[in-house]
């Protein structure tokens, strides 16, 4: 635990890429196996399900420091972290042990799941008392299931490849599906993610999806793009992105989180397609006979289930819209240009002729202006935009260009004037500020005309003025409600998003997807920012 | 009796003694606990302090002011209040300032520090029926390690830069906090180069006894050598022209808002060294303990926690509102919205004012 802590302290203290990589390669040549496994696994982005519930870590804390309840949460407050809070607020350990992550995760942590509060509570006060604030910090995070690092999977693939002497795209490939919490880190594990390239390297691979090709935003013009004839144009879906494997007799349906999501989709998970085959697609909710899509919504009421009933499934029934072969009777097929693997996948999805497997339409037009004017119909469609794939491109690894690009072009997202009326503090860089806020719309007439919230947003603004927005918010505070405060109507600010469907769940009646502040509308007074009729009319639009 | 001192429109006053404390408005008599520009002010007709702040008073506050310093220990009486000074621990000269009258007695802490350092007298407790304690760092998150340790670590960044051809900086405070690194640095490592706005500070210190190693202004070392240096410059100097000299520096900030990681990455530098000059919780707490007192006076910093944590733990405890911690060159104030200041400094526009702590 302990090189593991001065490895996360490194990387979480500086902003270089160069020092956060020597920081992972000193790391990595010392570490035994068995804990470089487990670091792999939470700096790759791992997620193990939460050991102890937040609300008796909170409560141990408390009583472990003998400290009162509020002056934990007043203390909460200001760090803006509860691991962060916890470690720093319980008196210094009066020994100090150095056990390794593995034994840690293993066997210290991952028994505390669903043991009775007594040995919870024995095992945290234990934990505590041997580790510094650094390894208290960390083992908080890893024991409440929300540790995140400020290094990119790009940056651990690259120390990885430095450490093995091996190409750091092998790495990439050796790494999918490494965060998934159906396989555990082992030392085995380690050695053969950093062995040398073998022979084997297929056979290995096991039901492991390959590294996503992601696409690049466009902005402005396509026609600086060339021909429009060296771009294989597909409408933009939004859906979960998912590599649909067939290997030993099995399916294995990845999402781009490298979640192994087979189970949500039985529709899928049981689909027969020939051995060896790895399809790229789109899981989307699609009815039959239907021109377009379901919203994104319909697909999280799916994600949302712990059970799938028949009912469920016949309502919202899951599609696999289907836009590259990646491999083909076992073959690696990624090096092909983008119009053969595009041959390929057609002559095999309509062999394999199944409703659940659907074909990504081509968009055929002979200009770039033909197509922006086929871009309109995309709300209708129920897409996001068009995607703009270069005929010639591989199948690259990850958001690169080396070898052909994707492009995404899409739509402009919605955008309305809503009025800033809650805030709250932010939490890590954010601690501290007014940075998440809830916006509202004007609903009703004359007297009766009332603020209903609508959306969340938290990015968009610059740290400068996030400062002013603080200052908005401290200055015309209402009442707090724990970490939120009301603030009288003051401030109007243009919220963009892509989406906006039904909602019983939101008080407006409508929820919108992928909010975000486009800008601060300084120059428009609170009384004419827009009205929820006016949201209302873009549902309506919207729907097709 | 009422109480001994009040707070009024110039500052913390003491009434029957007819003078106040750190006052933040022009008044005829001051006591100054220290010399940090929020606790000591222009202006004042008398000053009275411990005899080891007058040279750093009359360095900041020109030398004709009219001042009188007392040995820590030595009572004067003042309108039939007997007014004595104890070390406060905070920086050189800084005083907890006592004041018995009719039997009672109250003790103003000013900014206080319950380690001991090599750079000034350390905190003594004072036993007092009211003890008016400030409140910096009043929340149970903050606890600091010991001074060496945090220098050590500091010592070991400077040589692990030197050794890879870079220069070190540390944004510390020019008064106090600087010269409590200079007096750990491991000089063996480099060179040590101090900003114009520290090393006059440092020759207070030297002349009053204190031992730090030897420093250089930065015209005086040549650029080669500076790659082995370590830099103590002013938190304010960070995204100056002054720091282009330095080349591709790694930079660092002593203070001990550096515990909390929010308030690192918004200071954005790539090391932050908790190093504080003010009491932590557990000292807050042990030092409130040692007095003594029945009744606490909360001020700067968080008040009504620290308030309604002691009146828990049967104090008689309240608060006082004053107009400390607001100086860019104390850590009094907490760091929100720095980098944000860091932004419009660089980009050329009027800094907004907000303190840069």
């Amino acid at each position: 635990m302990r090189e593991f802590a001065r490895l996360y302290a490194e990387l979480d203290e500086t902003t270089s890429t160069t020092r956060k990589l020597d920081a992972l390669q000193s790391y990595f040549s010392k570490a035994a196996p068995e804990n470089a496994a487990w670091a792999v696994y939470f700096l790759a982005g791992g997620k193990p399900r939460q050991a102890v519930p937040t609300k008796l870590l909170r409560q141990y804390a408390i009583e472990y420091a003998e400290l009162d309840e509020w002056l934990f949460d007043e203390s909460y407050h200001a760090v803006g972290d509860m691991a962060e809070t916890i470690a720093h607020i319980l008196p210094p350990p009066s020994q100090r042990s150095d056990v390794g992550l593995a034994e840690w995760m293993e066997q210290r942590i991952g028994p505390l799941r669903g043991a009775d509060p007594g040995t919870i509570r024995e095992a945290l006060y234990a934990a505590w008392d041997e580790l510094d604030w650094r390894e208290r910090f960390l083992f908080v995070k890893l024991i409440g299931g929300g540790f995140r690092v400020g290094v990119s999977r790009l940056l651990v693939t690259r120390a990885l490849a430095a450490i093995a002497a091996v190409d750091s795209k092998l790495i990439a490939q050796r790494l999918m599906g490494w965060t998934d919490n159906s396989v555990r880190p082992t030392a085995t594990s380690f050695l053969q993610l950093i062995a040398a390239q073998s022979d084997e390297e297929h056979k290995l691979r096991g039901g492991q999806p390959y590294p996503f090709f992601l696409a690049h935003q466009l902005q402005g013009d396509p026609a600086a793009l060339g021909e429009v004839d060296d771009w294989q144009v597909e409408w933009k879906y939004d859906g979960i992105r998912a590599q649909l494997v067939r290997r030993g007799g099995q399916n294995f349906l990845w999402s781009r989180g490298e979640d192994l999501i087979t189970e949500r989709f039985p529709e899928l998970a049981n689909v027969h397609i020939p051995e060896g085959t790895v399809l790229d697609g789109e899981v989307l909710i699609w009815q039959p006979g239907c021109p377009a899509p379901a919203p994104f919504a319909d697909l999280q009421k799916r994600i949302g289930r712990k059970t799938l009933g028949p009912k469920i499934l016949g309502e919202l029934p899951a599609v696999l819209c289907c836009y590259d072969l990646l491999e083909f009777g076992g073959v690696d097929l990624r090096a092909l240009p983008q119009h053969e693997r595009r041959a390929l996948m057609e002559t095999e999805v309509a062999a394999i002729d199944l409703p659940q497997l659907r074909l990504s339409p081509v968009i055929q037009a002979d200009s770039w202006d033909a197509l922006a004017t086929l871009r309109e119909e995309s709300r209708e469609r129920g897409v996001e935009g068009m995607m703009l794939k270069a005929r010639s491109a591989q199948y690259g690894v990850g958001r690169t260009k080396d070898v052909g690009t994707w492009w995404k072009w899409k739509v402009d997202p919605y955008t309305i004037d809503a009025v800033l009326i809650y805030a709250q503090a932010g939490s890590g860089r954010r601690a501290s500020l007014y940075t998440d806020y809830t916006f509202a719309v004007w609903d009703g007439e004359g007297e009766e005309r009332k603020l209903v919230p609508f959306a969340k947003a938290y990015s968009g603004l610059t740290d400068a003025e996030i400062a002013q927005v603080d200052n908005a918010v401290r200055k015309t505070t209402i009442e707090k409600f724990g970490p939120v405060r009301s603030v009288k109507p003051t401030m109007v600010f243009e919220i963009g998003f892509e989406g906006i469907a039904l909602s019983t769940r939101h008080k407006a009646g409508i929820a919108v997807r992928f909010p975000r502040i486009l800008r601060r509308r300084q120059d428009k007074p609170v009384d004419e920012a827009d009205t929820l009729d006016t949201l209302k009319g873009l549902l309506a639009a919207a729907s097709p | 009796m009422g109480d001994m001192v009040v707070v009024r429109r110039e500052g913390l006053y003491c009434v029957p003694g007819d003078f106040y404390i750190d006052p933040w408005r022009p008044v005829d008599r001051a006591v100054i606990t220290h010399a940090h520009g929020d606790h000591a002010r222009y202006g004042h007709g008398h000053y009275l302090s411990a005899a080891s702040s007058v040279g750093v008073l009359k360095s900041r506050l020109g030398a004709d002011i009219h001042i009188d310093g007392i040995e820590y220990g030595d009572t004067v009486t003042h309108n039939g209040v007997a007014i004595s000074l104890h070390p406060a621990g905070h920086v050189l000269g800084s005083a907890q300032i006592r004041m018995e009258c009719g039997g009672e007695v109250w003790v103003a802490s000013g900014d206080y520090k319950v380690e001991p350092d090599k750079t000034c007298a350390p905190f003594e407790p004072v036993r007092c029926d009211t003890f008016i304690t400030e409140s910096t760092f009043g929340l149970p998150i903050y606890r600091w390690e010991p001074e060496a340790q945090v220098i050590e670590e500091m010592n070991a960044w400077w040589r692990k830069n030197a050794d890879e051809g870079r220069c070190s900086v540390v944004f510390a405070y020019s008064f106090g906090k600087a010269q409590r690194i200079l007096s750990r640095l491991d000089p063996s490592i480099g060179p040590i180069v101090c900003h114009g706005a520290v090393e006059p500070l440092n020759r207070v210190y030297r002349a009053s006894g204190v031992d730090l190693p030897a420093t250089l202004m930065v015209s005086e070392i040549d650029k080669a050598a500076l790659r082995r240096a370590i830099v103590i410059a002013p938190p304010s100097s960070s995204g100056s022209p002054w720091m282009k000299r330095f080349g591709d520096y790694s930079d660092s900030f002593a203070s001990g808002w550096m515990l909390l990681r929010g308030a690192r990455r918004r200071r954005g530098v790539d090391r932050g060294f908790v190093l504080s000059d003010h009491a932590d919780w557990p000292g807050l707490m042990s030092a409130i303990k040692a007095t003594e007192a029945e009744k606490v006076i909360v001020t700067h910093g968080s008040i009504p926690t620290m308030v309604r944590w002691l009146c828990q733990n049967g104090l008689d405890a309240k608060g006082f509102d004053t107009e400390y911690g607001d100086e860019e060159e104390d850590e009094a104030s907490p760091p929100a919205g720095a980098a944000a200041n860091k932004e419009t400094a660089s980009s050329g526009e009027p800094p907004s004012g907000e303190p840069d702590a």
